[in-house]
């Protein structure tokens, strides 16, 4: 009996000691509170999730706003997550990706004081008054590692690997598609471009096989659009020695003489801009933004150790036209056939 | 002393000072992560029974493991170990799916027929099982984690086949409104409805900002019809006697291929069920492209064990491991903590219940010790 009393007075000694370890500072200022909710993916998803988060955290450094973030585990959390943000008041709450598309137009429309915000969607017309849609010029990023592509290719043949289809991942396709043909137009050749889709976001072992496929038909370079599968476009890549090109964010840490460049799609950049300007109290709810080569959240990495100064250098000049308009990369299928026809 | 003792051998008791146990190392186990403990767990409680909303959400997400744990401990009342209770459990959520965007009925048929066609896929899918352990012997365990894989994939090409699939998603389309299963979900949308409910928070709280659905009256009366039904009928008995010893029910006549057949599909029942009521009363009403599995059916498996095998257990245990769940996703907004972390804390509790059979023999040596000292 004895035994189990003390054992009971231990239990309450030793929680009581743990609850000094952390202490909560209260500041009596405002705070700027963002929630964030990641799709099923999760927040190591090494691709978006991440990199919105980490555009949070940089923000939160250089501001001083509260953040946190939730994990959806199963599509039906994707409800009651963004509605516990909404219980703890915050003020701006972003959703990562489109599966999260109609959860957020439920969730604005019973907290309309709450301002929403969500990656990769555009509701065009119908934008919710407090709901800002962040899209990406991926086209033009594309078109940059096309273009490389296509001036990098010794078989002639590069190869595209997509995850699901669908508007998003059109955008890398047929900008990606439009850069090859530059640069096919450019050496005066023909190059063909193998286009695959995996029909998923996550399955790295089947963009493996996929990729390992398109490699042994002959490309020699394999740039994919595939979130998490995308890694095993990058394996395979490793395993036959040709080359992969990167998508989201620099990934030549995955396999550093095998991947030629990365197509980057800054998410954690656009969040930061989009959270920064609403904090500045700007009004740019029931909104779409789109960013693209300009505004810094795509492009491709500084450094590309395996890529020909010569080609580095023509792609910095590729670049400064789609800047300036003269190059309009086409994100649609029939984008693609005008722009093919005119070229 | 005696008393003591007396407690000591409810089994209830030893799942409250199991569950106590386990928050009291998951707590040893934040704060070695850097965490404070007492405010992590408080806070989950907070979560859990702050609002009437919360508690709402906890008995809403508790519904398809209920069903799921039901399914584990039915099976394995027979003997039979259900692991494949996801894969049911998707086969559950395909076909209600299909049915929920290719028909649309009025409410009183559309419900059933979705519901229904649920729970057969999910019958028929253990079914397959259960057949193959009955005409070939073979082990049940493998046969339905391999028809998880399958029914994963199935779930896969169904989110992409081009009839289902939404374009510019990673799921199908949304099942028709006249599936659903929520509370009052015509009233609550309708202009009238939102209009009352403004009025009216509590009812606002739970009506509008949850799922509510009729799933959990379904799940608690399943689990009581289970119940009585192990126990006070013929068929019951014959179940129970194979999984108390297959040779002893064969030699008394009781047809034990036959009891594994049927075992197993009234546990793969409950899991498409389990399935189907999620599509029904839960948005997004839909499937989507997964990579790894949900955890529904696998969550089954903790909350039978949990229960300890109890039909009526069952209930109890799919609330509690909710409420950890949900209370877990408010630790991560709130605290910080990754959900690693948190992962941890929900199976060191759910260890320490597994371990509840310690607790009974404890009762043991207080009651030896006792009886030595009235030797003395």
């Amino acid at each position: 009996m004895k035994k189990v009393a003390s054992l009971i007075i231990l239990v309450f000694i030793l929680t009581s000691l743990f609850a000094g370890c952390v202490s909560d500072s209260k500041s009596s200022n405002y705070q700027f509170s963002i929630g964030m909710v990641t799709d099923t993916g999760g927040i190591n998803d090494q691709s978006f999730n991440t990199s919105a988060w980490e555009g949070l955290q940089s923000l939160s450094e250089d501001t001083g706003a509260k953040i946190s973030y939730i994990e959806s585990k199963q599509t039906t959390d994707y409800t009651t997550n963004l509605d516990s943000f909404a219980d703890q008041n915050c003020d701006l709450v972003w959703a990562i990706g489109f599966s999260m598309s109609d959860s957020i137009l439920n969730a604005s429309k019973s907290n309309p004081d709450i301002k929403y915000a969500i990656v990769d969607n555009s509701y065009g017309e119908n934008t919710p008054d407090n709901v800002t849609g962040v899209m990406f010029r991926s086209e033009e990023t594309a078109f940059l590692v096309g273009y490389i592509a296509g001036k990098t290719t010794k078989t002639d043949k590069v190869g595209f690997v997509g995850g699901i289809e669908g508007n998003i991942i059109r955008q890398f396709e047929y900008g990606y598609r439009a850069g090859v043909d530059y640069a096919a137009k450019e050496l005066g050749k023909n190059i063909k471009t193998d286009i695959q889709y995996i029909e998923t976001f996550s399955d790295a072992t089947k963009a493996k096989a996929t990729t390992s496929k398109m490699m042994f038909d002959g490309c020699d370079i394999v740039f994919h659009a595939a979130g998490g599968a995308g890694v095993g476009v990058i394996e395979a890549a490793k395993e036959a020695n040709k080359f992969a090109i990167g998508v989201d964010r620099d990934q030549a840490y995955l396999a550093p003489n095998n991947v030629l460049t990365s197509a980057i799609k800054n998410v954690g950049e656009a969040v930061k801009l989009v959270s920064q300007s609403m904090m500045l109290g700007e009004d740019i709810s029931g909104k779409t933004m789109v960013y693209g080569l300009k505004d810094g959240c795509i492009g491709i990495p500084e450094n590309n150790p395996n890529l020909s100064l010569e080609v580095y250098e023509n792609v910095l000049e590729i670049q400064q036209k789609i800047m300036d308009g003269d190059i309009i990369p086409p994100d649609t299928k029939e984008a693609y056939n005008t722009y093919k026809s005119i070229l | 002393m005696q008393l003591i003792i007396k407690i000591l051998r409810k089994p209830i008791t030893s799942t409250i000072i199991a569950i106590l146990c386990g928050f009291f190392v998951a707590s040893i186990i934040l704060s070695l992560a850097g965490y404070n403990s007492i405010q992590t767990i408080n806070v989950m409680f907070n979560g859990v029974f702050s609002r009437p909303k919360s508690i709402a959400n906890v008995i809403i997400k508790s519904t398809p493991i209920i069903l799921t744990g039901l399914s584990v401990a039915f099976a394995f009342k027979t003997g039979l170990f259900n692991i494949g209770a996801e894969g049911q459990y998707i086969m559950g959520t395909i076909f209600a799916v299909i049915m929920g965007i290719q028909f649309d009925f009025v409410p009183y048929i559309q419900v059933p027929l979705v519901i229904f066609s649920g729970m057969i896929a999910g019958a028929l899918y253990g079914g397959i099982v259960g057949l193959l352990k009955s005409k070939f012997g073979i082990h049940e365990v493998i046969t339905s984690i391999m028809l998880n894989w399958i029914a994963l994939y199935m779930s896969n090409f169904i989110a992409n086949t081009s009839v289902f699939h939404k374009p510019n998603t990673t799921g199908t389309y949304v099942i028709n409104e006249s599936s659903f299963t929520q509370v009052l979900y015509k009233w609550k949308t309708s202009r009238a409805g939102i209009a009352y409910l403004k009025n009216n928070s509590f009812l606002s709280d739970i009506l509008l900002r949850t799922d509510l659905n009729y799933g959990i009256i379904i799940a608690i009366v399943l689990a009581i019809f289970i119940s009585f039904f192990l126990l006070k009928t013929t068929k019951g008995f014959e179940l129970r006697a194979v999984g108390l010893n297959n040779h002893a029910s064969e030699f008394a006549g009781i047809d034990v291929k036959k009891n594994i057949l049927h075992s197993m599909l009234i546990a793969g029942a409950l899991s498409g069920l389990a399935g189907a009521l999620t599509i029904t009363g839960m948005s997004p009403h839909n499937i989507s492209t997964i990579s790894v599995f949900e955890g529904n059916g696998l969550n089954g498996l903790s909350v039978a064990l949990i229960a300890n095998s109890s039909p009526i257990g069952c209930i109890f245990a799919g609330l509690l491991f909710s409420g950890l769940i949900y209370g877990g996703q408010s630790v991560q907004s709130e605290v910080g903590v990754p959900s690693e972390i948190i992962n941890i804390m929900i199976g060191t509790i759910v260890f320490f219940v597994a371990l509840t059979r310690l607790i009974p023999q404890l009762a043991n040596v207080f009651e030896k010790k006792v009886g030595k000292k009235n030797a003395n």
